[in-house]
């Protein structure tokens, strides 16, 4: 069945090709003009546009690349100084890239499904139709897909035991988009226990140092570095400039909306507290600072301390190290030691999202689409998932404000979540007793009543936002009341999430794992070792 | 009423239920984004402009006037030309309107008003009205397939299950690309032509079937076109369980009554507004039915159509003669379904014979629109788990037919998608009631036909026949296709590919009008379930 709904997705995506498009369009277009055009040691420099090249090198030779193939749709949209270009034909050919660079994502998808025991297609069809995916992508404009592909395919060859292989592409995709050194702890610790020490144990406490081999360890280093030289050495030269360049701290804690993350909580109590002082009659430090409003640099918190980059990176590495710990621990067993490997890359993804210096609501795919995966192989992952993947993707709407997407929106997420809410709990509630359960009045399906009514109540906020707070001409004078509500409900969930899930994994034990669906995996294993 | 099947066997098939609806309204809203027909064309604009027109006018003018030619009302432009109900609908939309954006329907004023907030509007009226008329029924319909069917059934023919065969339904390209793309609201006439279908076929309950049929047709007058087999099956009906011996002639008359008595009286209810005098009727009529607007518009895949290309027919007859040549002819082609409906009752016969009188309305009437094939295409859509492989491909066409149409409102994108999409859910059925089967086993008719029956082993060469020009079929669709989009005609023949699209269906279309006719003749006669039955 997966060409019918491969077809039927790339349908879809098609059938965007003329909707909104954000500036993220014109980026990439700008990239392509500049890659096209200069010589490479002045990619990095170039300023014609607002919109600079601030991907890694990797990134600018696949725009290098996919210059040549612009030229046969339209060679004016290869000119530097033809700002906000945008021909029809400028149009289908970026978005026929992202959705032919998508086949990528498709293929390490379908790769993937088949490591699964139960729920092969399922686990297809969730990973492919995931609404934030289509929307970034697809409407937003970028090459998320593609990317999150390559990290797919690093994941599955983790799962075979192709550890090189596994750090070959995820060295790779480093160095296409510098986003996942969020999670490269994780690739670190997994690769130094499982790759760097031969031996494996089962009780899992024991450390072999022994064991550790430094040929492994020269193996590895020298994949990794190959390609970070292949990919930077040309640079040498401009090394500073494009450090500058990838990791502007001159940016603001939170993006132009706030991601729902832990800093969006921070900055919304800041504000009551701001309100409530001024109520009082008590001096604050500073009286105005829009948060909200457009291109936001810098921003000082009135009441509450103002966050700096390194509390966050502090932070940020504090809550991961007990992950991390424990990921060292769970690696020793050779059984469950991918399982552990992708939960931990969960878990780490959140670290970084909830606490990160200026985190963009898009990263949360980095944690959903992992999550997506673990979501048909244990009863714990199946039931955050169906959290996440509700919150998640509704907190990604106002990315794509325009009025008349507002359907499609919510049509999407509500297709995806209908197919996830359905067929999950199959996977993993017993069988039905005839009259044996008690109806529940609007539960959902394996989640508590107040996590349903969590959920529940996103649909209010949806109305209010999109109809209620026009007519009740609210926006006029609160016009950032939506976004805020928004990101601090859903950072709520987020954060849930990422506790509940964190607990799960610190607390994890491989005696009592639930071997439902490790059985195949188990299989596999057999067959390779 | 009558309840043939155990009520403790059914449960419905529910897996893909909910995500098939909502993948049918993200497919509806997809293709809402794109423009509508009249896109930003002054001066009359198109269907979008004219459903707009028609809200103004019916918030703005008093009720008797709405067909007339006043000051306040120029038929010219875009003249309300559907029956009260069409009217009364846009009123209720009007007055939401005015609420909302009084600019939107200011008389006047309001002329060819285009913005994206009206837009979203207006799709959103499109949206409600289809889920509350087609989404029910289509619904309801399925899960009634569904229940006859009976549990051991159930699991054979994939096309039965409610989730599936609503999702199959709702998918159906057509409606979707006319009603969500270029704008109309066939979903309503169509909707209640279903619920009437669904009181035949599924509850047998005639008066109610009757009453929604009236609706039905108080809405678009173009549902006339299924008013033959509802009327030949009724009216037979009331022949049914006559008590022997005396009484014949009295329970006859009785249950003809109770449907007269129906009819009758929700015609007044509807009309009420205009019935002040003969004069206000007829104007009515006379903008229901306008002869003098001649034998068709455009490009119609019918036969008319094909003939003018050798036989100028509008130069040689006038419209008065042509008219009468149409209703002669299309009696005569729709005669003989209704007469074997009438002698030959079967419940299973209705759908088949649903389709052969829409499809002779089609092809041999006067004054069609492209659009129309809708009414045909409905009851195939209905009749597809039946007879999957033939509907399939009847429906493929009869998109193809309203191509240059949706090409010329800038609806290309979304047909080829909303037809792959379609396709493909097709063929994941196929998959899912033979694992073995790939992406094109559609073009396989041995294997479809399997489906119905699993226990035929053979392929019949017939069946093979079929399939092959079922592909060559599809590949003359498709560089048609292409021709109409992609090749620029010469100069001397610029309409080439709209005719050259309409002849294909048109040859097409005849083709399914003598195959339905054989399956509606083959299939065996079967009284209905006489209702109240009392068992002792």
């Amino acid at each position: 069945m997966i060409p019918q709904i491969v077809v039927i997705v790339t349908t879809i995506k098609l059938l965007f090709i003329p909707l909104y498009h954000s500036t993220d369009f014109e980026v990439h277009r700008n990239w392509l003009a500049i890659t096209h055009n200069l010589t490479l040691d002045k990619w990095y420099y170039d300023e014609t546009s607002e919109w600079t090249l601030d991907y890694p090198p990797l990134f600018a030779w696949l725009e290098f690349v996919m210059s040549f193939i612009a030229k046969y749709f339209d060679p004016k949209m290869l000119y530097l100084t033809n700002l906000n270009y945008k021909s029809e034909m400028t149009i289908l050919f970026q978005r026929l890239s992202v959705i032919v660079l998508d086949f990528v994502y498709i293929n390490s998808v379908k790769n993937l499904s088949t490591y699964v025991g139960n729920g092969k297609l399922l686990v297809f069809i969730l990973l492919v139709t995931s609404p934030g995916l289509l929307m970034i992508d697809h409407i937003h404009f970028q090459y998320n897909g593609f990317l999150y592909g390559l990290f797919l395919h690093s994941i599955s060859h983790v799962i075979r035991s192709n550890n090189l292989t596994a750090a070959f592409w995820f060295a790779v995709l480093l160095n296409l988009k510098h986003i996942f050194l969020y999670v490269a702890p994780v690739y670190l610790v997994f690769m130094f226990r499982a790759y760097c020490f031969t031996i494996s144990s089962v009780d899992g406490v024991h450390t072999p140092w022994y064991s550790f081999s430094f040929t492994n360890l020269f193996k590895m280093g020298f994949t990794v570095l190959s390609v970070v030289g292949l990919s930077f050495g040309p640079f040498i030269q401009h090394l500073p400039q494009i450090l500058s360049r990838l990791f502007p701290f001159k940016r603001g804690l939170c993006h132009a909306y706030w991601a729902p993350n832990f800093w969006a909580l921070y900055t919304f109590v800041d504000k009551v507290l701001l309100h409530l002082a001024i109520k009082f009659g008590i001096q604050a430090k500073k009286t105005e600072a829009s948060m909200t409003g457009g291109l936001v640099q810098e921003y000082e918190h009135a009441i509450l301390p103002t966050i700096t980059p390194t509390v966050t990176f502090v932070l940020t590495f504090v809550t991961m190290v007990p992950a991390l710990i424990k990921l060292w621990y769970l690696c020793a067993d050779r059984r469950y030691r991918v399982m552990s490997f992708v939960r931990c890359l969960v878990v780490c993804a959140g670290c970084s999202f909830l606490f990160g210096w200026h985190v963009h609501e898009k990263a949360i795919l980095l944690i959903l689409i992992p999550l997506s995966f673990l979501s048909v192989l244990g009863d714990v992952d199946g039931k955050q998932f169906l959290i996440l993947t509700t919150v998640g993707n509704y907190s990604l709407f106002p990315l794509l404000y325009p009025k008349n997407l507002l359907c499609i929106k919510i049509f999407m997420l509500l297709t995806h979540v209908a197919i996830a809410f359905v067929n999950i709990p199959t996977l993993y509630e017993p069988a039905k007793v005839k009259g044996g359960r008690r109806v529940r009045v609007l539960r959902l399906p394996l989640l508590k009543q107040t996590e349903s009514l969590y959920l529940y109540i996103l649909i209010f906020m949806c109305v209010y936002e999109n109809s209620l707070h026009i007519l009740w001409g609210f926006d006029k004078t609160l016009p950032f009341l939506p976004l805020m509500m928004t990101s601090v409900y859903c950072s709520f969930g987020v954060i849930y999430v990422w506790i509940k899930f964190y607990h799960y994994f610190l607390t994890f034990n491989v005696s009592q794992v639930p071997t439902l669906c490790s059985v195949n995996l188990a299989q596999k294993y057999k067959k390779t070792t | 009423m009558t309840r043939r099947a155990d009520p403790d066997k059914f449960t419905v098939t529910k897996e893909a239920l909910l995500p098939g609806l909502l993948f049918a309204m993200l497919v509806r809203w997809c293709v809402a984004a794109y423009p509508y027909s009249g896109y930003k064309t002054p001066p009359m604009y198109g269907d979008y402009e004219a459903q707009r027109h028609w809200q103004e006018i019916t918030v703005h003018t008093p009720k008797v006037k709405w067909y007339h030619n006043t000051t306040q009302n120029d038929l010219q432009y875009w003249g309300l030309d559907y029956p009260p109900l069409t009217a009364y609908h846009s009123l209720l939309m009007g007055l939401v309107a005015d609420w909302l954006d009084p600019e939107s329907v200011r008389l006047f004023a309001s002329r060819g008003y285009e913005n994206d907030f009206h837009k979203t509007f207006m799709r959103w009226t499109v949206f409600l009205s289809d889920i509350y008329f087609y989404f029910t029924v289509a619904l309801c319909i399925c899960m009634d397939a569904e229940r006859v069917l009976g549990k051991e059934a159930r699991d054979k023919s994939v096309f039965k299950r409610t989730d599936i065969a609503t999702t199959l339904f709702l998918l159906y390209p057509g409606i979707i690309l006319i009603d969500h793309g270029h704008f109309q609201y066939n979903c309503v006439s169509l909707g209640l032509f279903l619920w009437a279908t669904f009181f035949i076929i599924a509850i047998e309950n005639d008066t109610l079937a009757t009453i929604f049929f009236v609706f039905a047709l108080n809405y678009k007058q173009m549902e006339l076109y299924h008013a033959l087999p509802f009327f030949f099956y009724l009216l037979r009906k009331c022949f049914i369980g006559m008590p022997l011996g005396r009484g014949k002639f009295v329970h006859f008359v009785r249950s003809l009554n109770k449907l007269a008595i129906a009819v009758v009286s929700t015609f007044v209810i509807v009309w009420y507004p205009f019935l002040n005098g003969w004069d206000n009727v007829f104007q009515v009529l006379n903008r229901l039915f306008p002869l003098n607007r001649g034998i068709f518009e455009d490009k119609v895949s019918n036969v008319w159509c094909m003939v003018n290309v050798f036989i100028k027919l509008k130069t040689i007859y006038t419209n008065q003669e042509m008219a009468k040549t149409c209703l002669l002819i299309t009696a005569m082609a729709a005669g003989p379904a209704c007469v074997d409906l009438f002698f030959r009752i079967s419940k299973k016969k209705f759908v088949p014979c649903l389709i052969n009188v829409s499809l002779a309305f089609f092809l041999f009437s006067f004054q069609v629109h492209e659009k129309s094939i809708l009414l045909v295409a409905i009851p195939v859509a209905l009749h597809l788990p039946e007879d999957p492989f033939m509907c399939f491909w009847f429906l493929l066409v009869s998109n193809f037919s309203m191509l240059p149409l949706l090409v010329k409102d800038g609806l290309f994108i979304p047909f080829i998608a909303t037809n792959l999409i379609y396709t493909s859910f097709y063929s994941i059925c196929l998959r899912l009631s033979q694992p073995n089967s790939g992406y094109f086993s559609i073009f396989n008719a041995n294997r479809v036909a399997k489906i119905l029956q699993p226990n035929k082993k053979d392929s019949s060469p017939l069946l093979s026949f079929l399939s092959l020009i079922f592909f060559f079929s599809i590949i003359g669709m498709i560089l048609l296709t292409i021709g109409t989009v992609f090749v620029e005609p010469p100069p001397q023949y610029p309409d080439i590919f709209p005719l050259l699209v309409s002849a294909y269906s048109c040859a097409h279309f005849l083709f399914f009008f003598f195959y339905f006719y054989y399956q509606q003749f083959s299939l065996p006669m079967c009284l209905p379930a006489v209702t109240k039955v009392k068992r002792k």
